[in-house]
């Protein structure tokens, strides 16, 4: 589904409408990790990412793995500069009071999924 | 096709990342495959992690050729006091402050060693520590493109 069908049914709140969350390719897998490493290596690219990091280095390594979007959950946000250094780089970022289980739960019930078993 | 060189700066948490973006970009222009890239971007990023949380100052040098991506990051800083525990999964000596950030969770060394089709590294205490890796542009199956 896409990006912006995500944010409506989950009711996320946008904090970059500079950026379209409409258009781009359908959202099919995300990643629910706070270590940036973990990150960096195992989430799917195309997929969202779950976190509550909200410092720079989040940007910066989720669009080193290709990320569609990154979602802060448990009501964490970023401060002004990690937003506008995202929205310089054309990565969409989202927020929910909700914590991560949450949101991962509604997320998979919607169809997405892991990057699955690694070998 | 690409040579390249980029300061990094140690505990400079801000501008940590620049010069693995600054690589992105060149291998990008050089028009190389997202499966090769992940991994140039996964070696090189916890490398230049590794300076800015544990060394002074280093340098990532980037050598691109037709069969190979050849990564070398240089740094002054304390070394690696054994380093065969540092390849370990799970095995830090971060600060709190890099872990609070998500870092220092012990991945890095094992991540570059598991997206390199060669990896070397080379300590000295108190002098610094060296770190190799290539990146071969033609191989094809790693779990990493799983990921995609």
């Amino acid at each position: 589904m896409t990006l912006g069908s995500i944010v409506s049914t989950l009711g996320l709140e946008v904090l970059t409408p500079e950026l379209s969350v409409n258009g781009g390719a359908d959202v099919t897998k995300g990643h629910a990790s706070d270590l940036l490493s973990d990150v960096l290596a195992n989430a799917p690219s195309g997929g969202v990412l779950l976190t509550i990091q909200v410092h720079m280095s989040v940007v910066a390594v989720a669009l080193h793995a290709g990320l569609a979007a990154v979602v802060f959950t448990q009501g964490m946000r970023p401060e002004e500069l990690v937003r506008l250094k995202a929205v310089q780089e054309g990565l969409p970022l989202l927020a929910t009071n909700e914590s991560t289980f949450e949101v991962a739960g509604r997320l998979y019930a919607l169809g997405l999924r892991g990057r699955g078993e690694p070998e | 096709m690409i040579n390249v060189r980029y300061r990094i700066s140690g505990g400079d948490f801000d501008t940590a990342g620049l010069a693995t973006r600054r690589l992105k970009e060149h291998l990008a222009g050089a028009g190389v495959g997202a499966a090769v890239m992940r991994r140039a971007m996964i070696a090189s990023y916890e490398a230049e992690m590794n300076v800015v949380i544990h060394a002074r100052t280093g340098t990532l040098w980037a050598r691109l050729g037709s069969e190979k991506l050849d990564l070398e990051v240089v740094d002054e800083g304390p070394g690696i006091p054994g380093v065969e525990l540092a390849l370990r999964e799970g095995w830090s000596t971060a600060s709190d402050k890099a872990r609070e950030m998500g870092f220092g969770a012990g991945m890095g060394l094992p991540n570059i060693r598991r997206n390199s089709d060669q990896f070397g590294i080379e300590t000295l205490l108190g002098k610094g520590t060296r770190i190799c890796s290539t990146i071969l542009l033609t191989r094809v199956a790693h779990r990493t493109e799983d990921a995609g």
